[in-house]
């Protein structure tokens, strides 16, 4: 199939005809995504091709592509063919959407405005926790060093920083405690990677810093691939992350994927999709949740929404516009 | 180049520094990484190492993939590079040192920038956007794109390689091919190709060790579709990230090997290039014994 999809690019651009456009074989589609959903889409996909192929008899493969969320949407926007996108945060489908690829009523598409699975923000530390942190301001204490994704490109930076300025406000701080709070933490960032990946790499394989703020579900896979180096920290309270999906409706009423397109992203919802979204520690939505594996069941932990801090739009200007809240408070390190 | 007296009594001690100081930092930054790369490729057996290239159907395609973008940008280099050696060599006209100066555009940019600069024009809310959209033609995020990208970043280094070698070679022979009747092509193909074979082939080498390691702007246009528009740095990265460290080295060992070839290459053609320039040398100095022949012989 790739071989045959490069031959075939190979002769559309040689000879520039457009007649070849229209591909008979079997449906592609391309999934756009945040960074650390590779793992949780690979077995999506594997269980939702032979879903379609059972329900509807047409065979469908289904490609990936994962980077920075917000570097996603702007490559969405410059014609990154997404027949779905599966980002981090609201504001990045949102403007995907307001570029005309997606139908302005997107949240409304899907149940829960269009958010199959949750997760939420937590610590990652060293083994047996050295610095001993176990609460948000834990973190600015001593000389504990933060690693966390810039919030101008990484939906998982954004919630990292969201989850602390909220940890503050919630606990009855005032905003100016927040914002001392972000700027002493930000302080102690030595490097601000542009997605989540890159920032676990750091952490986990790199070996920089002492405690990594990251999504529950990254976190379990760090811990799980550090082979016993790294241990999970809940913090008393945390923001609750709401990764949207939406179907590229420009995209797809032009490649004519509509179909299995929407199916994709139903089957999220669905019991099987519920079990795999489970096991890779994202916490699927909607009643009686499945446990991520037989006998576990989810952390309680208290959570707070964006719609606390303002909701996205307000949030989105404030905090990480241009000229915002981050702008700044943030002194790149060596400054 | 005249070479002094290479030490004195005193200096003695210091060379003997300098020279180890420049081995410690060609062991620490070139020989022990890439070492670490092949060790770390191979510490599971060579099995292992095939079976993380070609089992994995996306490293697969990205190894296509890279084995066919480097090629093509390269082809389009040549072509590029004799053409505009040829013009700025044996021509003079106004703007030529400013021409000069902008095939060296590539090197003084970022790549990310030349990425950028590619989704400006050719994206979809480029400057060409509707007009593609229109055709229904893939550029960025698509093969084409990866190609216009890795043609940028390598275009200095053949048609650099080309100027001096031609300045110094002088268009005599094909001002004497010409006055004997022959055609364009004819002078191209008998006199100025065999003139300058071995530093095209030079350059040839150089850009395309470049672009099957293009990054940075291939990262900007590629669009990360695994299995469609990664190539092989860009596979290098994601395995990295994804927790297979051992594919992921064993997909770096291979771009580390075809560096390996390369220097090989370099080496080879660096030597015919001294003994041409010798060769040249010597008819100057003896116009009798100018014979193709004895150099034809020399390549064979």
């Amino acid at each position: 199939m790739p071989r045959r999809r490069l031959l075939f690019n190979l002769l559309f651009t040689a000879t520039a005809a457009t007649a070849f456009a229209a591909d008979s074989g079997p449906i592609t589609l391309l999934n756009v995504s945040y960074d650390p959903t590779r793992e949780l889409y690979r077995e999506i996909n594997t269980a939702f091709t032979k879903r379609y192929a059972l329900e509807h008899g047409k065979p469908v493969s289904i490609k990936q592509s994962h980077a920075a969320s917000g570097s996603q949407a702007r490559a969405v926007i410059d014609g990154l063919d997404a027949d779905v996108v599966t980002l981090a945060v609201w504001p990045d489908v949102e403007a995907v959407a307001k570029s005309g690829l997606v139908r302005a009523d997107w949240q409304h598409r899907y149940d829960n405005q269009s958010i199959p699975y949750h997760s939420v923000v937590v610590f990652v530390v060293r083994k047996g926790n050295p610095k001993g942190i176990r609460d948000w301001p834990d973190l600015v204490k001593g000389d504990v060093e933060i690693i966390t994704p810039n919030p101008k490109t990484s939906g998982n930076g954004k919630y990292s920083f969201l989850a602390a300025w909220g940890a503050v406000i919630t606990g009855g701080g005032t905003e100016e405690a927040a914002r001392a709070f972000v700027t002493e933490l930000y302080k102690r960032t030595p490097v601000l990677d542009t997605g989540a990946r890159a920032a676990t790499a750091t952490f986990s394989q790199k070996g920089l810093g002492d405690v990594h703020i990251t999504f529950e579900s990254e976190a379990h896979l760090e811990v799980d691939e550090a082979g016993g180096e790294l241990e999970i920290v809940y913090p008393k309270q945390s923001i609750r992350v709401d990764p949207p999906i939406a179907v590229v409706d420009q995209n797809v009423d032009k490649k004519g994927t509509r179909h299995a397109a929407e199916a994709y992203l139903g089957f999220l919802y669905s019991p099987e999709g519920r079990a795999i979204i489970a096991k890779h520690h994202y916490r699927p939505w909607g009643d009686n949740p499945p446990p991520p594996a037989a006998g576990e069941a989810w952390p309680a932990i208290e959570t707070f929404t964006i719609e606390t801090l303002g909701g996205w739009p307000e949030a989105t200007t404030k905090f990480f516009g241009e000229g915002g809240v981050f702008d700044r408070i943030y002194q790149p390190a060596g400054r | 180049m005249r070479s002094k007296p290479a030490t004195t009594a005193a200096s003695r001690p210091l060379s003997a520094v300098l020279v180890a100081g420049a081995l410690g930092v060609v062991g620490l930054l070139i020989v022990a990484p890439l070492a670490s790369v092949f060790y770390e490729a191979f510490a599971r057996g060579v099995g292992a190492w095939w079976g993380a290239l070609a089992d994995d159907p996306d490293t697969r395609h990205a190894i296509w993939l890279s084995l066919t973008v480097a090629p093509v940008a390269v082809a389009i280099n040549t072509v590029f590079g004799v053409a505009a050696a040829w013009l700025v060599a044996r021509f003079r006209f106004p703007g030529r040192s400013l021409l000069i100066s902008l095939f060296d555009v590539p090197f003084s940019v970022s790549p990310v920038v030349a990425g950028l600069a590619l989704v400006l024009i050719f994206g979809r809310q480029g400057l060409l956007g509707p007009t593609l959209a229109w055709l229904d033609w893939k550029i960025i995020f698509a093969w084409p794109g990866l190609v216009l990208a890795t043609t940028f970043v390598t275009l200095p280094l053949v048609v650099r390689e080309l100027i001096p070698v031609m300045e110094a070679i002088g268009p005599e022979e094909e001002l004497a091919a010409v006055s004997l009747g022959a055609s364009g092509w004819q002078v191209f193909w008998r006199v100025t190709l065999p003139n300058i074979r071995w530093a095209l082939l030079h350059g040839i080498v150089l850009a395309n060790a470049r672009a099957m390691g293009e990054f940075g702007a291939v990262y900007v246009v590629s669009g990360h579709i695994a299995g469609a528009t990664d190539t092989m740095p860009l596979r290098v990265e994601k395995l990295f990230q994804e927790y297979r460290q051992p594919a992921s080295m064993a997909v770096a060992s291979v771009l580390a090997g075809l560096a390996l070839v390369t220097l090989v290459a370099k080496f080879v053609i660096e030597r015919r290039l001294e003994a041409e320039s010798r060769d040249l040398e010597a008819a100057r100095s003896l116009p009798d014994s100018l014979d193709h022949t004895k150099v034809e012989g020399a390549v064979a």
